[in-house]
């Protein structure tokens, strides 16, 4: 069979779509990359499966985690998701790096479809498959505890919005073996992404996943925003949930009005490229300018779907590691709210030079400027909360530190090209790479690693390697300085973005400093990694089944630490604000519970899975015009839903009498653990009780 | 669930549309996170015709290119009669609704339903011969130019809901028939309902700024 020709069992599957076969000269530098990184895939693969098997895994990895509903699974799995993706970007950011250095007066080692491939699979992986995983998974861990709930209000769809983040996931990880991926970046502009410009299935593997991914979040949105609507324990008011909790809501009505465009967007790509349809084409009629906009309508939001959580967990943090309330906790929930609100009115942003007259741009270039000053609410709110604080410089608050600095570092950038005339020069420039890279890396990357290290006693049970963290945190603080802030430079120079060969020499040393930053990034992560491995081995001289290692503020340092899985033995009842902050003050934290009720919990389903594997076909049939298999993918996604709507039996019963035995055991052996004074925290006698210590006045 | 916690739920848990309060308390309360979220739902996917409704006002004005304009290619005689079948399925809907919130019996909760799907399949095979002729009889199908594109995508999206709302209720119709009026089938009965009448409104809109509009222009 030719290459290009519809095969009706096989569609335009061929064998020269193996990354193996296509890359030209087998001895060149740009092959080995590629094959290096195929071949990376393949076998840490097949390691993954032989442990799997050797240790006999794969039955308790069904049985406990992927037909699981457990929030608390969930929101691990979404976090390893990210994790692993995470691996191949940051390796890709380095290949980049690595290029343009090299590429100086000489073409580099990379082709140009390669290098074009490259940024896009950043791009689209670090927005869609980390970042989004990233918080997805932390929102669902934290939040339902916070608000003191058993589950979200609907685990099934919980489940299956994961296994569609995931199928998406999966089909970015297959092109790098088979089939390659679109180069026109993790935005997919039109009229370059149609079929005339971009005839291969590249383009089709980014739609596809896209989608997959947009869907998988539009329904988490509905999922977080009724559970924290309806299912917040008694006496929870709004205005007493804590501030992680309060973004989690912003960030799903983002996510249910955002993600739409973005669908929609896609889907009218795929058209044109499918079927002809002329929305986006450069004749009859279609208009390039539909997509910038349905593409920003959703992308300005979610630098806020993406931001907002990171606000959350320093939030806490900072609170925490200074033992004192929020300062301002009225205004942070305020800003909280402008700001999503006011990241519906400025998309524009992203297109000033597009052509609309320059009294439309200056109004979207004030609207831009104004979300500056609610998120300057924020950093003050933050810091008058660590004024006579009892400031303890644990990892997590290191971060939050550098965040602080970083961050608003890169919020002046922003407001700097917020004003069109300015944006007009630096527009798609590498002064707009460092922008974007200085708000994302302080507020999205530092965020999650310090959520990590916040959090991960609660998920399991110990504590992480304080120095390794140290280390890691280190690397990642200078790492991004040396990596991005040349990037300023070269853009001020006149270095655009997307540019795989320079023809000027005195880029060089900046694009070398650059390169140094990102190997530098790349250890931080591997550090990281080992930071957890390392953690993982000593885990019994880290354990801290107490479950308050932190003296923490809100109801999840309450439970045990790991948290069993129905949450919370008996429901709390809240009547203040930081509730376990409260009940540690008046005496009332770790009491017996006067009674026990059974406790109702979902009982695990294989729906996900199968819509996991079904979504995935499907959308890897629809790229290689596999007809049938498409068809038949998106039948089977629904058959498990079908079938399990006629059985009544998807709850099993925990009785009280074990809820009883469980909870009075912990109880017993938290009264038995040390009570931890702050200067301990970090020490090997920090067992998760904290002897309460809290600065400042009443609550 | 006791005296005192139905009364609370009847007073509690409210949402918009049709409530279960006092024909079935208990399941009233357990319904209002299941209907409060499918409502969260219809207004993403309300939100995807938004933007479809937007795309097309801007193609049907300035992305004909070489092909016709909307006025050349409407009239409003099946359309008004698409209206009337829609319409008429909405309000046979409601009988399923009413059968189940007042205990019914079964059998009329399972025939307005069925009623209500025939009319459902009356509007697409209305709609696809609409569709045939634009393409076969005028020459104007979607890959004309990118007004007739966003036409497409615009009634197509709604012509695949009222499809899918066709699968669920043929679904839900074995349910009634097998389960009967058990509280999960009651629920999604009414979650059949919110959407098909979105869908009405849905299609009002694409009436009036569709055809109305375009054939006054
Ligand atoms: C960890 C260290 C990182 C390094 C070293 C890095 C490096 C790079 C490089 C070299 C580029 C291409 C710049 C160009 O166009 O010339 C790029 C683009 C990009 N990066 Fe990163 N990056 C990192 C982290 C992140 C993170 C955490 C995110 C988002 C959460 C991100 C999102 C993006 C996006 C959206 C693009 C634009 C892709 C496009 O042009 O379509 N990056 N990055
Ligand atoms: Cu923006």
């Amino acid at each position: 069979m030719s290459p290009g020709a519809v095969d009706p069992l096989t569609g335009l599957m061929n064998w020269r779509a193996l990354v193996f076969v296509t890359r030209g000269d087998p001895l060149s530098v740009n092959h080995l990359v590629a094959d290096g990184a195929a071949g990376l895939m393949l076998v840490g693969g097949a390691i993954a499966a032989g442990l799997m098997t050797v240790k006999g895994w794969w039955r308790p990895l069904w049985r406990d985690w992927l037909t699981s509903l457990d929030h608390k699974r969930i929101g691990v799995m979404y976090v390893a998701l990210a994790l692993v993706m995470m691996a191949r970007a940051i390796a890709e950011a380095v290949v980049m790096r690595t290029q343009q250095a090299a590429a100086v007066g000489s073409p580099g080692f990379l082709d140009a479809h390669h290098f074009g491939e490259l940024f896009s699979t950043h791009g689209t992986i670090m927005i869609f498959f980390v970042a989004m995983p990233f918080l997805t998974g932390l929102m669902n861990f934290v939040m339902p505890l916070q608000i003191g709930a058993r589950d979200v209000s609907f685990p099934l769809l919980n489940a299956i919005s994961l296994a569609l983040t995931a199928a998406g996931a999966a089909l970015v990880m297959v092109s790098l073996v088979y089939g390659g991926f679109s180069t026109g970046g993790w935005t997919g502009y039109p009229p370059f992404t149609g079929i005339r410009y971009s005839p291969g299935t590249g383009v089709d593997t980014w739609i596809w996943s896209v989608s997959l991914s947009s869907i998988g979040s539009t329904l988490t949105g509905l999922n977080f925003a009724v559970t924290l609507y309806k299912n917040r324990a008694p006496g929870m008011t709004f205005f007493r949930m804590p501030l992680f909790s309060w973004v989690t809501l912003c960030v799903s009505i983002l996510m249910i009005f955002a993600m739409a465009p973005l669908t929609v967007a896609t889907v009218m790509l795929a058209l044109d490229r499918y079927a002809g349809f002329h929305f986006f084409t450069a004749d009859a009629g279609g208009n390039m300018m539909n997509y910038a906009n349905l593409f920003w309508l959703f992308g300005h939001p979610e630098v806020y779907i993406l931001i907002l959580p990171a606000f959350g967990v320093w939030s806490e943090v900072i609170s925490t590691f200074s033992a004192k309330q929020l300062y301002g906790y009225h205004s942070l929930v305020a800003a909280t709210m402008v700001i999503s609100v006011l990241s519906f009115t400025v998309w524009l942003h992203h297109f000033f030079t597009m052509g609309q007259s320059a009294n439309v741009n200056a109004i979207f270039g004030i609207a831009t400027m104004l979300i500056g000053i609610p998120t300057g609410v924020k950093i003050y709110d933050w810091l008058l909360t660590m004024v006579r604080g009892r400031i303890r410089l644990t990892v997590p608050m290191l971060f939050a530190i550098v965040f602080m600095i970083t961050f608003l570092i890169g919020g002046l950038t922003g407001v700097i090209l917020a004003n069109p005339t300015i944006d007009f020069v630096f527009h798609n420039s590498l002064f707009l790479v460092a922008h974007f890279h200085n708000m994302l890396i302080p507020g999205f990357l530092f965020a999650m690693i310090a959520a990590v290290q916040f959090w991960f006693p609660k998920v399991f049970g110990f504590r992480l390697d304080e120095r390794l963290g140290r280390i890691s945190f280190w690397l990642w603080a200078v790492g991004f300085y040396l990596a991005f802030m040349p990037l300023y430079v070269l853009g001020l120079m006149g270095a655009m973005r997307r540019t795989m060969e320079w023809q000027r020499p005195e880029y060089l040393p900046w694009l070398a400093i650059a390169l140094v930053g990102a190997l530098c990034l790349l250890a931080a992560f591997m550090t990281f990694v080992a930071q957890i491995a390392v953690s993982v081995r000593r885990r019994d001289a880290l354990a801290v089944p107490g479950g308050d290692p932190w003296d923490g503020l809100s109801l999840e340092w309450s439970l045990p630490a790991p948290v069993p899985e129905y949450n919370f033995a008996v429901l709390p009842r809240v009547g203040a604000r930081d509730p376990f902050m409260a009940m540690k003050r008046e005496g009332r934290a770790h009491l017996r519970p006067e009674a026990y009720e059974d406790i109702r919990l979902p009982k695990n389903s294989p729906a996900a899975p199968i819509i996991l594997a079904a979504t995935f076909l499907t959308g890897f049939a629809l790229t290689w015009h596999i007809w049938w298999l498409a068809i038949a993918g998106l039948v089977a996604c629904w058959i498990p839903i079908t079938l399990r709507s006629f059985r009544e039996d998807h709850e099993r019963v925990i009785p009280a009498s074990e809820v009883r035995r469980q909870h009075e055991a912990w109880l017993d052996r938290v009264a038995a653990l040390p009570a931890i004074r702050r200067e301990d925290e970090t020490g090997p006698r920090n067992r998760g009780r904290a002897s309460s210590q809290f600065a400042g006045g009443q609550p | 669930m006791s005296d005192h916690a139905s009364a609370m739920a009847d007073r509690e848990h409210r949402h918009p549309g049709l409530n279960l309060d006092h024909t079935d308390p208990e399941g009233h309360a357990s319904a209002e996170p299941v209907i409060f979220g499918f409502w969260i739902f219809l207004m993403s996917d309300l939100i995807v015709f938004a933007l479809l409704f937007a795309t097309y006002a801007a193609m049907s004005t300035q992305g004909t290119g070489d092909g016709p304009a909307p006025a050349q290619l409407f009239d409003l005689r099946i359309p008004l009669l698409e209206t009337l079948v829609l319409l008429t399925s909405s309000f046979t809907l409601g009988f399923v609704s009413l059968a189940n919130k007042y205990e019914g019996h079964p059998r009329q909760a399972i025939g307005w339903l069925v009623v209500t799907l025939v009319l459902g399949a009356g509007f697409l095979a209305l709609e696809y011969h609409d569709f045939s002729t634009l393409i076969h009889e005028k020459h104007a199908g979607p890959q004309v130019s990118g007004f007739l594109s966003s036409y497409f995508l615009l009634t197509g999206t709604h012509f695949v809901h009222v499809a899918a709302g066709i699968a669920w209720g043929m679904v839900l119709i074995v349910q009634q028939a097998v389960l009967g009026p058990t509280l999960p089938v009651k629920l999604r009965v009414m979650r059949l309902a919110l959407f098909w009448h979105m869908l009405d409104i849905v299609w009002i809109g694409i009436f009036t700024f569709v055809y109305l509009s375009g054939v006054l222009a």
